[in-house]
Order: C-alpha cells, then structure tokens, then sequence
C-alpha cells in the first residue's frame, strides 16, 4: 500500500465520519434544545429524524412534489407533530416530574414506531438525491454531493440557532427558562409556550436530519431508536445543554466510528465510540463543553 | 337413575366432549413468523403465503376432508415472545405442528421446547444449527425440520462460480446480525476448500447509515472478489457506496438475503452486475421449460400477484415449501404428531420454491448446493450468471 492510497484512505474516513457525525450532532442538538427548556430527555427524538424522511418520500416520489416544495411541506408537518406530541404527551400529565415526562417521550415514540408502520409498512425508501449521485474524486476520496448537504444542513442550523437564542427576544426568553424556569415565569415568560416551541424547533431539525441523510442510508420505520441512542450520546459527549458541545460531540462520534472501522476492527466500532464517552465522563462528568456549574442545579 | 349415575355420565360426557373435539373439528397448525419489527421482511410474506395456501387448500375440500385452522402469531423478531407463543401453539392451542420461525436465532431459541413436546417444527430460517445437533455430533434433532436452504449451500454455490472464474483472493463483509454472523462463520470455514483466501472480513450495525469506511479499508487490500452478507437496507447501501469509491470493477456477491427485487430498484443502478445465489422461486421466467421447478413457481408468482398485488420475496417460498411438506405428511398420516413427524422425514422427490427435497433421518433440510442458481443483476433485473 502506497502513502497516496492511505492518504486518501485517511481523507475517506474523515468526510464518511464528518457526514455521519453531522446527522449525529443534529439530533443531539434537538434533545438539547428541549433538554435546556424542560430538563427532558426527548427519547422520541430519533422518530422526529424518520418521520423527516418518510414523510419527505411520501410528498416527493409518491404526490411528486419538486424536492425545493417538498422540503419546507415536511419540515411543517413534522413540527406540527411535534406539537401535537407536546398537547397529547406531555401537557397533559397531572403531577409532572421529569422522570413521568421522560417515560411519556418513550410513550410517544412507540406510538409514532407504531403509527409510521402502518402508514409506511416495513420497507425501505429511497429518495432522489439533491444534486445527483455521482461522487466527486479528491487526492483518492470519493465524496457523495449529498455530503455536502448534509453538512451544509448542520451548519445552516447552528447559524441559525445561535443567531435566535442570542439575538432575538424569543430566543432569548427561551434561553431563560433553560437558566431559571421559575424565574423566568415571575419576570413574564410564558414556559408553556416556550416548550410548545422547544418541541417544535427540535422536531424540525429532526425532520431536517432525516430529510438529508435519507438520499445516503435510506429510511424505514424502524430507524429511529438507534439513531435517538447515537444521537443522545453524542450530547452527551459534548456536554448536555451546551450547542457547540452537540457539535463536537456529534463530529467526533462519527470520526471515531470510520477511523476505527477502517483502522481497527470494525466489529467494535459502536464500542470505540461508547469507550469514548466513558472515558470523557470520567475525567469531566459535564461532557467536553459542559457547563458544571449549571449541571449542578439540574435535577436529572 | 342414581345420583352417582347421573355424575358419572356427566363426567363422561365432559370426558369424550375434550377428546372428540380437536379430533372431529379442523387440523389445527401453528405458524410463528416475524411478521412486525426488525425481521418483517422475511415474516410478512412468510405470513400472507401461509394464509393464501391454507385458502386454497380449504377451498379445494381440505385434507381428507378435514379443513385447515392455521394459528399465526407474530413474535416481533423477539426470542422471549417468540418462547411464549410456541408454548402457547403447543399448550393452549394444541396444534398438530408449527411452521416458521422466520429468524435463525428465535428457531434456536425454541428447539428444546418442540423435542420435549413431542411437536413436529418447520423452520423457515437459514441457519445450519437448526438441523444440526452439535451435542449429538452434528445429527438432526429429531423433531426439527427446515425449508430454507443452509448457508453453507449459499457459500458453497459462491464458491464454486468464484472457482469456475479464477477468482482466489477474497473480502467479506456483513452486519452483526445473527444471519451476518452465521454467514461469516461459514464463508470462514469453507473458504480453504475451495483453495480461497480471505483478505479481509468487516462488520458493521444492521441499522448503520453508511459502508464507506468498511469499503476503502477493502479497497486498499485489492482483494479479486467481495462478499457481502446481511439482510435489510444496509445491503443496499453497501452497493451505493461501493459504487462511489468506483470499486464496481471488483466482482461483488450478495448472499441468498438479496433475493428480492425492491433491492435492485433501492439501489437505483448500482446493483448492476451484482451476483448473488438464489433460489428457483426468484426467477420462474428464467428457468428453462425442463426444469422441475418451473411450474410450481410460475404459479406461486402468479397466485401470490393476483391476491396481494405486490411482488413475491423468495422469504415467502420458505414458508410455502414448509405448508405444502407438511399438507402432505398430514395427508398420509392424520392428525398425529408421530406420525406427522415421520412422514416429514420420508419426504423424497418434493418439488417445491427453494429446490427438491429429499429428507432422510440424518438431513432434514433435504436440499443440495443445486438449490441455488448463480445469478447476476442484467438491466435492473435477474439474469442467469454464467
């Protein structure tokens, strides 16, 4: 083997694991962004991210819908079942702790499992790429146009994001609640309202991960859990709460993942990954970027 | 007429009551199949062909005049559930037999519970243990049964197209699954047979998003051949990614899992030239007129379009070829599980989807390597390899 070819091996095992840490950092981003408003894990999180891609499917290759229209269709009608779920799920436990709350998110997402089987059946779906199939060669990697996408996506998102949470009064009252949520409520923020809208920007970024990844790995029904579970350890990773910590998190789980599959033995690459988030835990129990002071006055 | 007599009768009346009635009513046969979850793609059309054969089969009079009761249960693709409802089929229900399951690992799971009942199984899943008692130096259980073809008969018709074609230098890959794992062992063990050596073997997870890592890492150990070994949409978008890193110059086999057409629209071209061992069910237009199968899976093909309108998967003629084995044991033998159980194993000469079958005391999958055909991905659609 020539130091070319491992170059390009090398540069290969980077954008395959930048574009799956992309799908990973998004779906941490939105169990932090609910996270942050109500102290729930969102375990449903991981259907949001399916739903994105089936119903995508649904509107773009069966009512052949142009992907542009089809795009912004999806992400609406999987926020407004992310609201939906917030009125039917969480809303309406009488005495809520974060822990029924938690266990109402699991409810939920075998409810959605359960419904997209029945709408969608067991197959798997195929979407059109956004700009062709053909990869695109440099120094020996071949990279998919929809990489580029997908991680276009991320970044869009985290641009947007930072630019609501630090400049728009919205954002910033949401920001409050994830600080004080009593406080907030004695200076005027509505919190019902503010996790009304935790539950819907989430599932719109999970719709968005969905939507992006589904022209690379397909999509079926039952997708949604392992994604959840990739996707909660990389916030975890990257410290709970905290977006660039999403980020991070995300990136280097699926750095890890090609690199030690395509170093090591790719038998054990899930477990390269979670021996990563140990030993992180370890030395900083509040993830990378983490806040520890704040991590203090959670409950869960 | 005394208190004791009147007791006594009706003690006797409750008595033959339980007897007569599973005999004077139906043939009451089990079926598990995954027909939800993980696994639906093998349990779904196991369950709708089932179901579609005990219809015709009722409609044309029955079994000696005795209607068919199939009992289908969906165990999830979860062994614990898929222990239960076998307990219940046997217990609760007492059917004279079971078909399925659809998964290697759950058929595992439930041998001890059919050899201490005494129930006759036919399982429609891959695996060689099922038929394999490795405590009993490799001899079947006596109980057990299946329809699927081994895996070591899918690697030994890859293996003998590698050989016809040179080929000596190989990489496998396949998904942590059961079924992955199954195929790895015995590509591992059959490989220095056929004078093949193995370059590299990958895995990855039945629900990862993307091969590529597993790809280049092969890509760089210039193997002749590759072999992949999984079932689901990862065996899709292997072939999507091969494709990307331009690696389609090297030939590529699927294992008998492929064995479905959706795969090849899935894959949207880059299926093309893909080989991949099927059985005759897959390909009745291509069969030539002599062959013995082409009659039974032209009317499969066309039954099976004409009541679901959807495509046959060839999951669905494992379940066929377990129906109609065990139809005609019940035909000969009645409804009594020893007897079923015999006649099974003196099945010779049955033609069904998968090949014909020739069981024997010491083979109870009955099937050779000639139960494969190579095939090749040609314009989107089967061909005959060469």
């Amino acid at each position: 083997m020539n130091m070319a070819s491992l170059a390009g091996q090398l540069l290969q095992y980077i954008v395959t694991g930048v574009t799956i840490g992309s799908i990973y950092a998004m779906v941490a981003i939105g169990f932090n962004i609910i996270y942050n408003v109500t102290e729930i894990i969102n375990l449903a999180q991981g259907e949001f991210v399916m739903l994105g891609g089936l119903v995508m499917v649904s509107l773009h290759m069966l009512w052949k819908l142009p992907l542009i229209a089809a795009f912004p269709v999806t992400v609406v009608i999987v926020t407004g079942i992310g609201l939906l779920m917030n009125y039917a799920a969480i809303r309406p436990i009488r005495r809520p702790t974060v822990l029924t709350l938690i266990i109402a998110t699991i409810a939920a997402s075998m409810i959605i499992k359960g419904a997209a089987m029945l709408i969608w059946g067991t197959d798997s779906f195929d979407l059109t790429a956004f700009s062709g199939r053909t990869p695109i060669l440099i120094a020996g990697a071949a990279i998919q146009p929809q990489y580029f996408w997908v991680i276009g996506f991320l970044v869009v998102i985290v641009a947007g994001l930072t630019f609501f949470f630090d400049k728009t009064i919205i954002g910033k009252a949401m920001s409050a609640c994830s600080e004080n949520a009593a406080a907030a409520q004695l200076v005027g923020i509505d919190v019902r309202w503010m996790v009304l809208l935790s539950f819907a920007l989430s599932a719109a970024i999970g719709a968005i991960a969905g939507i992006t990844m589904t022209p690379i790995a397909l999509m079926d029904y039952d997708r949604g859990a392992m994604l959840a579970i990739k996707g909660f350890g990389a916030a975890v990773l990257g410290g709970l709460g905290s977006f660039p910590g999403a980020i991070v998190g995300g990136l280097m789980m699926g750095l890890i993942e090609s690199l030690g599959a395509g170093f090591l033995w790719s038998g054990y690459k899930d477990a390269y990954a979670l021996a990563a988030l140990l030993i992180v835990l370890f030395i900083r129990p509040s993830g990378i970027m983490g806040n520890r002071d704040v991590i203090r006055f959670k409950r869960f | 007429m005394s208190k004791k007599m009147s007791l006594a009768m009706a003690a006797m009346l409750m008595i033959f009551g339980t007897l007569a009635s599973p005999c004077l009513a139906t043939y009451k046969i089990g079926a598990l199949f995954s027909v939800t979850g993980p696994y639906s793609f093998l349990g779904d059309p196991e369950k709708k062909t089932a179901e579609m054969i005990v219809d015709q089969v009722n409609q044309a009079g029955g079994i000696n005049g005795q209607k068919i009761e199939l009992i289908v249960y969906d165990d999830e693709g979860d062994a614990t559930k898929c222990n239960l409802l076998a307990r219940k089929l046997i217990q609760q229900d007492k059917v004279l037999a079971v078909i399925g399951p659809s998964v290697s690992g759950l058929s595992l799971a439930i041998i001890p519970i059919f050899e201490q009942s005494e129930t006759p199984l036919i399982s429609c899943a891959a695996s060689y243990k099922i038929v394999s008692d490795d405590q009993n130096g490799g001899k079947p259980y006596p109980w057990i049964f299946k329809t699927a073809q081994s895996d070591s008969l899918a690697v030994e018709a890859i293996y003998t197209h590698m050989q016809k074609h040179g080929i000596k230098k190989i990489a496998i890959m396949g998904d942590s699954s059961g079924y992955g794992a199954s195929g790895r062992e015995e590509l591992t063990r059959i490989a220095p047979k056929f004078g093949i050596t193995i370059v590299a073997d990958e895995k990855y997870d039945p629900k990862d998003t993307d091969m590529t890592a597993q790809l280049t890492k092969i890509k760089g150990l210039n193997p002749q051949a590759i072999v992949n070994w999984s079932v689901g949409p990862t065996q899709v978008t292997v072939m999507r990614n091969r494709r990307d890193l331009g690696m389609d110059k090297i030939p590529f086999y699927q294992s008998h899992g492929f064995g479905n057409k959706k795969n090849i629209e899935l894959a949207a071209g880059a299926a093309e030239g893909v080989y991949c061992p099927l059985g005759a069910c897959n390909i009745p237009d291509l069969l030539p007129a002599s062959n013995l199968q082409k009659a039974v899976t032209t009317q499969y093909e066309k039954d099976y379009a004409a009541k679901y309108k959807e495509p046959l998967s060839s999951f669905g003629g494992h379940s066929w070829d377990a129906m109609h084995i065990l139809i005609n044991a019940l035909k000969t033998a009645g409804p009594d599980k020893a007897k079923i159980r015999a006649a099974i194993e003196n099945t010779k000469g049955f033609v069904g989807q998968h090949g014909i079958f020739n069981f024997s005391p010491s083979d109870h999958n009955g099937l050779t390597k000639d139960a494969f055909m190579m095939v090749k991905v040609h314009n989107g659609n089967w061909a005959l390899a060469d």
